[in-house]
């Protein structure tokens, strides 16, 4: 394997972990407007509260990472997605601001407000990134140079928005289960009672999609006829995962239904990975503008070297984030620290 | 407005509102682990209860700082495109390396600090908060380093990409080679290679050696500089705050210990950073010179250059309004800038003679030759200007981080007399409180001295965004049009804005509220507010 894969996989790596972590403190955004009381919403804000912050940095360092391994993916995909990418930095600072700033104050007006602003940009932020993954899924009009020559318009095409919509369906399920793991008593079995929409949302709209993917994605038919295998092993593992979900629910174990939801994001970047490999954005306009993982990379020197640091520090990071995890395994308990 | 002026106004809006909060926690954060230790060593809750309140204060301020944080590390990609294919091989490396070893250590821990009060045990809390602390010193290298290497470029050189057949046959990265296979070699280009926007698609800086880009010849004491400055920031918002609370009477007890902290940290910050300043600005005038002329407004080349004080540089102008040079109506101290540039203050007549290179000569003729090979020597004078940063600009920012550095270190050397002596806590005589009110405004003085600092760095590189390699002008976006940027830096404007508003009101609030708001804080400072609260160890340490 050489080093240009092993970069595809570790931004793979990164990206994914953003969508397994963030996925759920994004999701449980909007499924606060269906609390009713301070209380409950609190609970959800101080659920997500210890870790929020932490699961964002994976979204910072894999654009980071990005930018290192593959500057002129990073280039090509940030400025030809512009007003996206700042229609999401504005929602990802909302969201920041709305979670420091409504436990400020006692006022019903002031938080609600800041309840408002949350859930509007945890959904916003969902809905921008999988519109994002859509295009690129699908590629975007890229000329010889790599440069991006189409109008937000190219960008809100039917793939695009089912993707997008299929992520933030994705999303809330994903919060829904994570903050059944947090809950107990009345609360959790409301949150009970919503799975039974989540979740089969998810569903329905994960057919969808892979559905789309195949009958239409103009990227697909290579990829099944270089890796056919591959992509059918991740894609019967998707399929099992998911599913896994409901049984899982109905069997209480909410644990397992969560991990079951983890891993379904997990085999759903598999499948983006393995559906583009070797490419990153394949363009639609002519076939020399598609940045692959060799024509869009740094030099093999920087890569070596980055692969050395990401070596060492990466499973430092993973060990004490998961130490920091289990400090705040368990339900919430509100206390004077909490927002 | 063209799209490069708008790109940089709105990085230069973002980074700077960025740049408000960051330096705030890592000087907190230190003052946060001094805080800890006591409450350990100590086993005074009134540290308890002090290390609660500046915590919450810390949370605040980075919740703002990462907020603002997540534009600066997609901009390079948004706004400046060509500069991120240009330099991505060097460039992202820090940024990726300040992803892993920075960013996921100081908010992992931030959980702990901020939430984990009853969770772990209080060494696993200072445990934590040294790993925040220390999350957020790295942060500052990884940028540093990143930003140095754009002031003093180095450890890379220029390639040219281009499409190699199997017969080992070179075409250009453009050519159609039809059916033929080829392979993407990069060929080294000479180091005085001259990158002009239209090679931008085939041309960029490829790294030969990390060490070296690294650790380029300014950035240990830009890396001191800044940390520096963070340490005094950080300490003078303590200061500050409890300057106030001693005014009003209030938390006396927690005022008067936080000061003690704040003004050890920060004479400690004040002294280095008279030396790392001093080396920074040696580093500028050997590796920077033209941006070292310019902020000295210094125009003439010659032994005996005289270091600028205040007042005005502004720009001559001919007839046409073409600048041609500089009127300089500010008050200068002769021969001074030849000796701090020598370093050689033992020998003041033989420092006295080093001669400082003024803007007439730079940037030199040799590189505008370069550049243009075809122009003539009259013609190369006159181009010789476009090569200048803003000198009116850089020439106030740098000289007024300057004044208020100086100010600041006075300050604090008095107030740590005054400290000592215990004539500080004494409100009641007029002077202490004059003293006491300057104190108060000092959280704001730094940070004006910083964000001058900056700009003087950052408005000192230009016009190149890469020293004297690349300018700024070809490095933005290609397609990226001026509405969008427009449109953008609107939206942040008014969300910086609103942001602002929002920080501010809840800072009022915190520190109204002071560490006996929680009632945690309220109970201890009953107790102790009456009686002597300091042991005297910390009471010696902050005398001395």
């Amino acid at each position: 394997m050489d080093l240009n894969t092993i970069w595809f996989l570790l931004i793979c790596v990164l990206f994914g972990g953003y969508a397994v972590l963030d996925g759920f403190d994004l999701g449980a955004g909007p499924l606060l407007l269906f609390t009713k009381g301070d209380h409950d919403r609190r609970v959800i804000l101080n659920a997500i509260g210890p870790v929020w912050n932490g699961n964002e940095v994976w979204l910072v360092t894999g654009g980071g990472a990005l930018f290192a391994a593959f500057p002129n993916v990073y280039a090509t995909v940030f400025s030809g997605l512009y007003d996206a990418f700042m229609l999401l930095l504005a929602a990802l600072i909302f969201r920041a601001a709305a979670i420091e700033f409504r436990s400020q104050r006692p006022e019903a007006g002031w938080r609600s407000a800041w309840d408002g602003a949350f859930a509007g940009s945890s959904l916003l932020s969902a809905l921008l990134i999988g519109v994002a993954i859509g295009n690129i899924a699908w590629g975007l009009p890229l000329d010889r140079g790599h440069e991006f020559r189409g109008t937000l318009l190219t960008l809100l095409h039917p793939y695009a928005l089912l993707v997008g919509c299929t992520t933030v369906a994705l999303f809330l399920m994903h919060g829904n289960l994570y903050l059944l793991l947090k809950t107990d008593g009345p609360m959790q079995a409301t949150l009970m009672r919503w799975t039974r929409i989540t979740v089969p949302s998810y569903l329905v709209l994960f057919v969808a999609t892979n559905a789309a993917t195949i009958l239409f994605n103009p990227n697909i038919a290579a990829a099944i006829s270089r890796r056919l295998w591959l992509l059918g092993a991740i894609f019967a593992t998707s399929i099992a995962v998911t599913l896994n979900i409901v049984r899982e629910l109905r069997r209480r174990r909410e644990r397992r239904a969560f991990l079951c939801s983890a891993l379904s994001i997990v085999t759903l970047m598999g499948l983006f990975a393995a559906g583009v490999y070797p490419n990153l954005v394949s363009s639609t306009l002519d076939p020399a503008g598609t940045l692959t993982i060799y024509n869009g990379a740094a030099t093999q020197k920087s890569l070596q070297f980055m692969f050395w640091v990401a070596m060492i520090g990466v499973p430092i990071v993973l060990l004490y984030s998961t130490a920091i995890y289990y400090t705040f395994r368990g339900k919430v308990i509100l206390t004077d620290e909490s927002y | 407005m063209t799209i490069d002026t708008l790109s940089r106004m709105q990085f230069g809006m973002t980074a700077s509102f960025h740049f408000l909060f960051p330096p705030m926690t890592i000087g907190l954060g230190v003052m946060l682990v001094i805080m800890q230790t006591l409450r350990i060593t100590t086993g005074n809750p009134l540290y308890l209860s002090m290390a609660r309140f500046w915590t919450k204060v810390f949370g605040l301020i980075f919740a703002i700082g990462v907020a603002t944080g997540i534009p600066l590390e997609f901009q390079f990609g948004t706004n400046w495109a060509r500069y991120a294919r240009f330099v991505g091989d060097i460039f992202g490396s820090p940024l990726a390396i300040e992803g892993i070893y920075a960013f996921f250590l100081e908010s992992g821990f931030l959980a702990l600090l901020l939430f984990g009060w009853n969770k772990v045990g209080p060494r696993m809390h200072l445990f934590a908060t040294c790993m925040v602390a220390l999350g957020a010193h790295f942060s500052a290298i990884w940028i540093l380093v990143a930003n140095s290497w754009m002031q003093t470029p180095s450890g890379y050189h220029l390639a040219q990409q281009v499409k190699e057949t199997a017969s080992g046959e070179r075409f250009p990265l453009s050519a159609d080679l039809g059916e033929v296979a080829w392979t993407l070699r990069e060929v080294p280009l000479p180091a005085d290679t001259v990158v002009r926007p239209e090679d931008l698609a085939h041309v960029r800086a490829v790294i030969d050696s990390f060490s070296e880009a690294i650790l380029n010849p300014s950035t240990l004491q830009r890396l001191a500089h800044t940390v520096f400055a963070c340490w005094m920031t950080g300490a003078f918002l303590v200061i500050g705050i409890s300057a106030w609370w001693l005014l009003r009477g209030r938390e006396t007890a927690q005022a008067k210990a936080s000061m003690k902290i704040g003004l050890t940290v920060a004479m400690i910050a004040c002294l280095l950073q008279m030396i790392a300043g001093d080396a920074t600005a040696r580093g500028v005038a050997i590796h920077q010179p033209t941006k070292f002329a310019a902020i000295e407004g210094l125009m003439r080349s010659g032994p005996d250059a005289s270091l600028g004080l205040f007042g005005a540089v502004t720009w001559k102008r001919d007839a046409d309004g073409t600048i041609v040079g500089v009127n300089d109506r500010s008050v200068r101290v002769p021969g001074l800038l030849s000796v701090l540039v020598s370093g050689d203050f033992l020998h003041p007549e033989r420092a006295r003679a080093t001669v400082v290179k003024g803007l007439e000569e730079l940037p030199t003729d040799e590189l505008l030759r370069r550049r243009h090979p075809t122009l003539s020597d009259a013609e190369i004078a006159s181009i010789r200007p476009s090569y200048w940063p803003s000198v009116p600009v850089v020439f106030q920012t740098y000289h007024l981080m300057i004044a208020i550095g100086v100010a600041l270190t006075g300050l604090v050397c008095v107030s740590v007399v005054a400290c000592s002596r215990g004539w500080l806590w004494n409100t009641a005589v007029r002077p202490v409180q004059w003293l006491l009110w300057l104190l108060v405004i000092t959280p704001i003085l730094s940070q004006i001295a910083t964000q001058c600092g900056w700009f003087t760095a950052e408005f000192g590189r230009q016009p190149w965004i890469v020293y004297e390699v690349l300018r700024t002008e070809h490095a933005v976006s290609a397609v990226v049009r001026p509405s969008q940027v427009m449109s953008s830096i609107a939206m942040f404007f008014v969300i910086y804005a609103l942001l602002t508003v929002l920080f501010v009101q809840s800072l009022r609030r915190m520190v109204r509220g002071g560490p006996s708001a929680s009632g945690h804080g309220a109970a201890v400072s009953a107790a102790t507010d009456d009686a002597p609260i300091l042991s005297r160890r910390t009471g010696g340490k902050a005398g001395g």
